[in-house]
């Protein structure tokens, strides 16, 4: 955050480097169903970011000491590919990337009707293939859409976005370069319907009055995300059920 | 308001004159129902059901299943239904005089049986017999597996869909609730079901199924009928 650099964000026009607006999302694109062996899964690619979830479960939990009596546990694991990056990332775990998969299990929770199923477990892999700034939010709305496709019981879907803050003013999706030399950074995942928020995280500084617009941009976005993955999922079945009617 | 067969996502909210959310969805503080589920909408007489396309089985009292021994312990057989959690075959509900320690000889691992849900507790574990009219080891056939939630489809009404694959491929067939089902005949029929299986698999959502079905299945009969002459 806040790294000094000569690159100008944002020209004169208030557009920014990559020609879009303050509150104008990067191209999003979701597909589901992309992998046999899994119950349910989904690709995406939003921006630069390309990433793959697959879903498994629910599921007995194993190793057995994981299990809660009286809910399932999702344990969901964000990993990023070697080459996800500009310079190669040491491969397996590490801080970050545990931290992002803790934040996502339990946004992912408070989603899924947990109740149902006691001593089980929901696995989430999230593989991030090419980084490009708001992986956790892209891997997170994926997770949703994998989810619902596994057939897994649902409160709501779960959406995410976010905005930051760049020399000075508060825009929507930050990109890469947003990212490293803008001010902040803040992630955040709702559930659409009840208006929840169930993921928030802030990476540099927002005043009250920044933060409440950037929160609010961010509420906005999400209806067009949830469209996206509305039309994602329904896609395949919809194009079965018009097929078959116009026979 | 909702129509049979419309697709809705988890969190929609989901209702329909004169009749009672019951199976996929789930009440609101404000009173309204929403569906828990991505799937379609099932409006009957009195209920509305959100069905979803896929999801695993959950066992519930007095299914009849199908499911594969995967372990043999001192007095209990281990078996897998398709479900998120396995079931367990005491010695004392099946129909032979089992010494205890003594399993293999009845039931070993891999092999299939047709066998009632007996009951159920809290924390999903649960139970299964093969005292009962019907029930009984698998002996030769082909398995095959669809979404749990599709089973009904596959069965129709009054079990209309799956007597009408069974008579047209000559074929017995079994169908568990927990989405397996069990195929046996000459191997052409066979693959002849199955596909006819997958067909109604894939088009779940869709309606006159029943029709296409049997015209599907004229197509097929035919050419085996070609094949063999």
């Amino acid at each position: 955050m806040g790294t000094a650099s000569d690159i100008k964000l944002i020209n004169e026009d208030g557009l920014r480097l990559d020609g879009r607006s303050a509150d104008e999302l990067r191209p999003m694109k979701i597909e589901t169903d992309v992998l046999a062996r899994a119950d349910g899964s989904a690709y995406i690619e939003w921006g630069g970011n390309k990433i793959l979830v697959a879903v498994y479960g629910p599921r007995e939990a194993f190793p057995k000491h994981t299990q809660d009596i009286d809910k399932a546990v999702v344990k969901a694991r964000y990993n990023m590919a070697a080459f996800s990056v500009d310079e190669r990332k040491r491969p397996g775990p590490d801080r970050r990337s545990m931290e992002i998969s803790k934040v996502i299990s339990e946004a992912l929770s408070s989603a899924v009707m947990v109740n149902q199923f006691p001593r089980a477990e929901i696995d989430v892999y999230i593989e991030v293939l090419q980084a490009d700034a708001g992986t956790r939010i892209a891997g997170l709305t994926a997770s949703s859409v994998a989810l619902a496709a596994a057939g897994i019981p649902m409160k709501d879907m779960v959406v995410g976005c976010t905005a930051g803050k760049v020399e000075g003013q508060v825009v929507l999706d930050l990109s890469k370069e947003e990212d490293n030399f803008g001010q902040a950074d803040l992630p955040m995942a709702v559930l659409p319907k009840s208006g929840n928020v169930v993921l928030l995280q802030m990476d540099g500084d927002l005043s009250v009055e920044e933060f409440e617009k950037a929160s609010s941009m961010i509420l906005e976005a999400t209806k067009k995300i949830h469209k996206i993955q509305r039309d994602a999922l329904a896609g395949k079945y919809k194009a079965i059920a018009l097929e078959r009617s116009g026979e | 308001m909702v129509k049979t067969r419309e697709i809705v996502f988890p969190g929609d909210i989901v209702q329909a004159e004169g009749t009672k959310p019951r199976n996929g969805t789930y009440r609101n503080s404000d009173g309204t129902y929403s569906s828990c589920y991505f799937g379609t909408v099932q409006v009957s007489e009195q209920f509305l059901d959100v069905v979803p396309f896929s999801g695993i089985y959950m066992p519930r009292r007095g299914d009849k299943v199908i499911g594969k021994i995967i372990d043999v312990g001192p007095s209990m057989w281990v078996i897998d239904i398709n479900s998120a959690y396995n079931t367990l075959l005491h010695i004392n509900d099946t129909p032979w005089r089992v010494n205890p320690g003594d399993l293999k000889r009845f039931l070993g691992v891999g092999d299939y049986v047709y066998a009632k849900i007996m009951s159920v507790n809290e924390i999903r574990e649960s139970w299964v017999t093969l005292k009962d009219v019907g029930l009984r080891k698998m002996e030769g056939g082909h398995i095959t597996s669809i979404a749990a939630p599709k089973i009904p489809r596959i069965i129709g009404k009054g079990g209309s869909m799956v007597n009408m694959i069974k008579d047209a491929t000559s074929t017995r067939i079994v169908v568990g609730q927990n989405g397996l089902i069990w195929i046996d005949g000459a191997p052409e029929n066979v693959m002849v079901a199955i596909s006819a299986i997958r067909m109604v698999e894939e088009e779940a959502h869709t309606t006159g199924l029943t029709d296409r079905m049997q015209k599907y299945l004229e197509e097929k009969k035919g050419e085996i009928v070609g094949n063999s002459e």
